[in-house]
């Protein structure tokens, strides 16, 4: 990292070839730092661990560090859908419409043991895990979890977003697991 | 070049590559842009709920009425602001004149109550 001032850093360049006045690499790179830096969140949040993202959100863990302070309520604009909290059963029609509304790319990161399966509510009424209805990328494990926990989520997530292909939304493979969950 | 019209060709020149500019990123953002459209994804954002009927209805005229007239009357409480921080300056005067002015207001006012503008029940 390099440091502007104690408490400015700035992202470190991809790899690429460099010389006086220009600097190249490929678009993959370029375009993958720019879409690590600035993802907008989408919270889904319906109870305990949705408290504990208001804490990430907050002056103290402060998730705008990491370009995410926009969170958009329209999935029109947002790039990962945060799921936090339990997700009943007559809920997962509205998350998967959420998740199918939102434009791609799109990551979905499951924040606590209810969205990630169920948690303790082993019961008729609730969905035993959100990648039963979508696709999701990172797990965060915790009942509720900290916000470091989360903080780690959204991190592995910058990873996922800054390594993804810029064609992989478009493979077979891409299209196939969607049509695993019957999203088109 | 001492042709007056001619002096104005670099002006109409950086028209034509401003709008050539925008119109071109725009189309070409469009047509090289990868997207994938679907139906439930072209659909109104409803919260995740399937959306009900059409948002395009006729609405009742008064709904209109009733904006303007908030419009109206807010507008004059932003008068009152520059005049309450020189209300010293201005004096007895000018608080005459703010009393005219909320009197003129107020009898407009009383023309619309009694005109009906505020009737919900009809």
């Amino acid at each position: 990292m390099e440091t502007v001032s104690n408490h400015i850093s700035l992202a470190e360049k991809p790899d690429g070839y460099e010389g006086t006045g220009f600097f190249a690499t490929s678009l993959d790179k370029v375009v993958g730092l720019a879409r690590k830096n600035s993802i907008w969140p989408l919270p889904f949040a319906t109870s305990c661990c949705g408290i504990e993202f208001m804490a990430t959100m907050g002056a103290h863990y402060d998730l705008a560090r990491f370009g995410s302070e926009r969170l958009s309520f329209s999935p029109r604009q947002a790039d990962l859908l945060m799921v936090m909290g339990t997700i009943a059963k007559k809920m997962g029609p509205v998350l998967k419409q959420v998740y199918e509304q939102m434009a791609e790319p799109r990551w979905v990161l499951s924040v606590g043991a209810c969205a990630s399966s169920g948690g303790i509510f082993d019961t008729y009424s609730v969905l035993q895990g959100i990648d039963r209805i979508i696709p999701v990328d990172v797990y965060v494990p915790g009942c509720p979890p900290r916000p470091e926990q989360i903080i780690d989520g959204v991190m592995k997530i910058q990873h996922l977003v800054e390594n993804e292909s810029l064609r992989r939304r478009d493979s077979a493979e891409y299209k196939a697991m969607l049509n695993k969950y019957g999203i088109e | 070049m001492n042709n007056p019209a001619i002096q104005y060709l670099p002006i109409g020149l950086m028209f034509i590559v401003a709008l050539g500019f925008v119109g071109t990123t725009m189309i070409l953002t469009h047509w090289l842009g990868p997207k994938r459209k679907t139906k439930i994804k072209l659909d109104a954002f409803e919260c995740g709920i399937e959306a009900q009927g059409n948002a395009r209805l006729p609405f009742n005229i008064k709904y209109f009425l009733v904006a303007i007239l908030f419009v109206l009357f807010d507008v004059e409480v932003i008068f009152m602001y520059p005049w309450a921080v020189n209300f010293k300056e201005l004096g007895v005067a000018g608080f005459v004149e703010m009393i005219l002015f909320i009197g003129f207001l107020l009898i407009g006012f009383f023309y619309l109550l009694k005109k009906g503008a505020l009737k919900w029940e009809e």
